[in-house]
């Protein structure tokens, strides 16, 4: 083995990528998919931005001024679903493609060949997605979480192109999934024990067993309502004997773990950056790992609490408001963790640190209205009013996406080789910082004050801080634009970096050249 | 962030719109009017009162080490990375917290649920997209639609004050009396709240689920659908008027009159006029929100009625859409919804509005026999 992997050492040049299209289109090298992942991913976040946008338009006023509600309900759907499946997860698929193999010092993913399909299903089915918007009836309109039977005897006639693309997005995370375990499990240098592997490493194992968990289950719902759609059946049809409240059963037993997944690799990505830019070693590594692992297991049995309101028996609804109180408790761990990481270190704040530290504290302001939202009595009065929106709001911007971003600055040095603009860098944190905050605060006091989600018009006491959280939005969105110029500028030139561009930052992925050369540890590093 | 915020809204809001004037800046759930609704406010403020002081304990390390311990002040780091009865701790402190915090939570739930010994039943079935009560114990129900206009809606009339909470007819309850709730739908998922009472329960198609409320002050509680249930899901509100005893009993009685005097309407000789006059109205409440007060519809899903073949030619296939609904689509079956008047009236109107000039009627009496014959 070390006889092959020395000669080919030798004729790198006969290595390199292949030149032009096909070089994308039928590569199985890992950080070219990892790349293609990333564009996409970015490219759909700023899709779903846009669509944000006009929601947010819409929503500037009282009346109705810019699009009818049946666009309005296109939208919402459509920003939900692209953000979590197209933005948010193949964002991860991506960091993945490109850290694991370098973090557990393997040369490539497990299974390139799949790798590569696993991609190219993606545009696929969010072209598939996309183009329902122009489709006679419009796009879905029944919301991300797409309710039986407003989605099946009432949806559009586009829904059946919905579920396809569903099914295409599923089937490519899963495969993505069974390629990071693969990975994991059989390609970790020597020496590399379970409980010596980095983080970002631990929490995608655990990330994608949740994955290929509750992708079928989403596959089962989805089938069951092409079913009802086009063959007959009444899963969801109380008229023909079925249940809609089955419908949000199967879809939470899918959803819940699903918000998890969006999390828990941004929880693995800032668990090396805080530790890297407070110059200390990560506080409580193996009650990380333990933590991550409660979490995941946890939320296989939360679900119902997203239908505290649909008459659950009294006992469900008692369980389930137990066991999602039990979940702050791992995350507590967690977020007490980084804080005592950060505690007497030596601490500097370059871009990806400014993203980790605003996301521990507005992550955990977003657990903070979870454990509110958990308590079932009071969910009776928060459930689907933007209280809720704010939530996961929370959660998920400064949580998924702030995550990726300090990520993006984190290994933007390695992928590139130059160093980003910082000053730039920080332009792009405080303006989101600031834009995001704006945007969402405000919907916990709409929440709490009676505005329901996802309508078109409200009534006028909602009318100033619908004004502000769009102000806010608008200024969130257009920054972003901001991240395009500084990605593109790292990737033009800059300062060179140096193989650890980090005085603090530690792993096998800092002991390979800046930017990584295109085969990385064709000899497996040791791991004391 | 908040007094930006404030600044921010405050100079848009005064330079945007007069509409604004009347908006207000509320942060906090409103304590509301029943038991139940404050009870809720107390544990909600409890749990926040939680959350802002372990906020405070926890950020405030942090920003004691932002601001302590950069480098840039010249701080070395140390290096400590485990302790485990500092993970024992802080696993066990928030546990007792959870716990303390279930107790109050659990009872609150218990009686939530409790809806026996209710003095007054009513069912509430979400329709697209308005809802109906209906007064079981005494026999009569009726529609509650959106009053707000289109004009309001789209700007071209300035708003009322309750743009978008006001209804037609409001559920009217008696004060100080347990009101039970059994809802259901009838098409798609609605979901029933009226912020003020702590009561937010989902309408479910196939299902009935119970919610009660006892409401101690006279007054009118506005609320709205909380279940996207299609386009028109932000114009179905929920508008409840409280009346001391002796004027709800009144009401009932006046409301039991008029539903006996719409049963005696059947047997009427009624002329295509009369129908037509009717029929309008009806069309309005029932039909308007998906074919269109012009009989456009929004096709695909609503079509026209306007020179369609359904309302044009025969007339027997007509009474059967309307009575049944069409199966699989969004048409539902209206022979349950509608008295035969009010069913014999919106086919006649159908028939000869928007130039559909068929000059054919059928009266209530052949509806009645339509549906009996079934």
């Amino acid at each position: 083995m070390s006889a092959v992997a020395d000669t080919h050492a030798q004729d790198d040049h006969h290595h390199g990528p292949a030149k032009g299209i096909t070089r994308w289109l039928l590569t199985t090298n890992h950080k070219d998919i990892g790349s293609m992942y990333l564009i996409f991913s970015f490219t759909m976040f700023l899709l779903g931005g846009a669509m944000a946008m006009v929601i947010r338009a819409e929503l500037f006023q009282p009346g109705l001024q810019i699009v009818e509600p049946e666009f309005f309900n296109q939208m919402t759907t459509m920003h939900g679903l692209i953000m979590v499946f197209g933005a948010v997860m193949p964002a991860f698929v991506g960091l993945a493609n490109w850290m694991i193999p370098l973090m557990v010092g393997a040369p490539d993913m497990a299974l390139p060949r799949m790798n590569n399909w696993s991609f190219w299903l993606l545009p696929c089915a969010f072209l598939i997605l996309v183009s329902t918007l122009f489709m006679q009836g419009g796009a879905p309109n029944f919301g991300w979480t797409f309710y039986a039977p407003l989605s099946t005897t009432y949806g559009p006639p586009s829904t059946t192109f919905f579920i396809f693309a569903v099914h295409i997005m599923g089937v490519s995370s899963i495969m993505g999934a069974i390629n990071v375990i693969a990975t994991i499990l059989n390609m970790r240098a020597p020496g590399m024990t379970l409980m010596k592997m980095p983080l970002f490493v631990w929490t995608w194992l655990i990330t994608a067993f949740l994955l290929i968990a509750v992708m079928p289950v989403l596959a089962g719902v989805v089938t069951m309502m092409l079913m009802d759609i086009n063959f007959g059946t009444s899963f969801f049809d109380a008229s023909g004997g079925g249940d809609p409240v089955l419908f949000q059963h199967v879809f939470w037993f899918f959803g819940h773990p699903e918000v998890y997944i969006m999390i828990l690799p941004a929880f693995g990505a800032v668990s090396h950056i805080i530790p890297a830019f407070s110059r200390k070693p990560l506080f409580g590594y193996a009650s990380m790992v333990y933590a991550v692992g409660a979490i995941a297991l946890l939320s296989f049995v939360v679900w119902a609490h997203h239908m505290f309101t649909v008459g659950i028996p009294i006992a469900g609804q008692l369980f389930f408001m137990y066991a999602t109180m039990l979940i702050a408790v791992p995350t507590g761990v967690k977020v007490f963790n980084w804080v005592a990481t950060m505690f007497r270190g030596s601490l500097t704040f370059e871009a990806p640190m400014l993203f980790a530290v605003a996301f521990v504290i507005l992550f955990t302001i977003g657990g903070f209205s979870g454990l509110m939202l958990a308590i079932a009595p009071a969910d009776f009065q928060y459930h689907d009013t933007y209280f809720v929106v704010a939530h996961f709001h929370y959660v998920l911007v400064p949580g998924a996406i702030f995550g990726i971003f300090a990520s993006a600055y984190f290994w933007l040095p390695k992928w590139t080789g130059h160093m980003y603009d910082e000053t730039l860098a920080k332009t792009h944190f405080w303006l989101s910082f600031v834009g995001m905050n704006l945007a969402f605060f405000p919907m916990h006091f709409l929440g709490l004050a009676g505005m329901p989600r996802r309508i078109p018009d409200y009534a006028l006491q909602f009318a100033d801080f619908n004004m502000v959280s769009s102000i806010g939005a608008f200024m969130f969105g257009a920054t972003q634009i901001l991240f395009l110029v500084i990605v593109v500028k790292c990737v033009r030139g800059g300062e060179k970096a140096a193989a650890n561009p980090w005085d603090g930052a530690e792993g096998l992925e800092w002991t390979v050249p800046s930017p990584a050369p295109y085969h990385t540890f064709s000899t497996p590093p040791e791991v004391k | 962030m908040r007094v930006h915020a404030k600044r921010a809204g405050v100079l848009l809001g005064g330079l945007m719109t007069p509409a604004l004037s009347m908006a207000d800046w509320t942060l906090n759930m409103s304590p509301g009017v029943t038991g139940t609704s404050n009870e809720i406010f107390s544990l909600h403020m409890t749990i926040l009162w939680i959350c802002v002081v372990i906020g405070v304990v926890v950020f405030g390390v942090m920003f004691w080490s932002i601001f302590a311990h950069r480098k840039s002040s010249g701080r070395k780091p140390a290096n400590f990375h485990e302790n485990t009865l500092v993970e024992i701790l802080w696993t066990i402190i928030p546990l007792v917290i959870l716990v303390v915090m279930a107790i109050p939570a659990t009872a609150t739930l218990v009686d939530m649920y409790d809806t026996s010994e209710a003095d007054v039943d009513i069912k509430v079935t979400g329709y697209q997209w308005r809802w109906k009560y209906d007064y079981i114990d005494d026999d009569f129900g009726y529609f509650s639609n959106i009053s707000t206009s289109d004009d309001e809606i789209y700007n071209r009339t300035a708003k009322s004050e309750n743009y978008l909470l006001d209804v037609d007819n409001p559920m009217v309850v008696p004060v100080g009396a347990k009101i039970r709730l059994l809802l259901t739908a009838n098409d798609v998922i609605h979901s029933w709240w009226v912020p003020e009472f702590g009561v937010k329960k989902d309408a479910i198609p196939g299902f009935v689920n119970e919610a009660w409320t006892r409401v101690d002050e006279p007054g009118i509680y506005r609320g709205q659908c909380t279940e996207l249930c299609g386009v028109k899901h932000g114009f179905m509100p929920v508008v409840v008027k409280a009346v001391p005893q002796d004027e709800y009993d009144t009401w009932v009685a006046e409301q039991k009159e008029a539903a006996q005097r719409e049963r005696e309407l059947t047997e009427k000789d009624w002329t295509l006029e009369e129908l037509m006059v009717r029929g309008e109205k009806a069309y309005a409440s029932a039909c308007a929100s998906c074919h269109q007060a012009d009989g456009s519809g929004a096709p695909p899903a609503f079509p026209a009625l306007k020179g369609s073949q359904i309302a044009l030619e025969d007339m027997d296939a007509h009474l059967d859409v309307v009575v049944n609904g069409v199966s699989g689509t969004a048409m539902q079956a209206f022979g349950d919804q509608l008295s035969e008047v009010d069913l014999a009236a919106v086919i006649t109107y159908e028939r000869n509005a928007w130039g559909n000039d068929t000059g054919e009627m059928i009266t209530p009496k052949e509806v009645f026999e339509y549906k009996n014959q079934e």
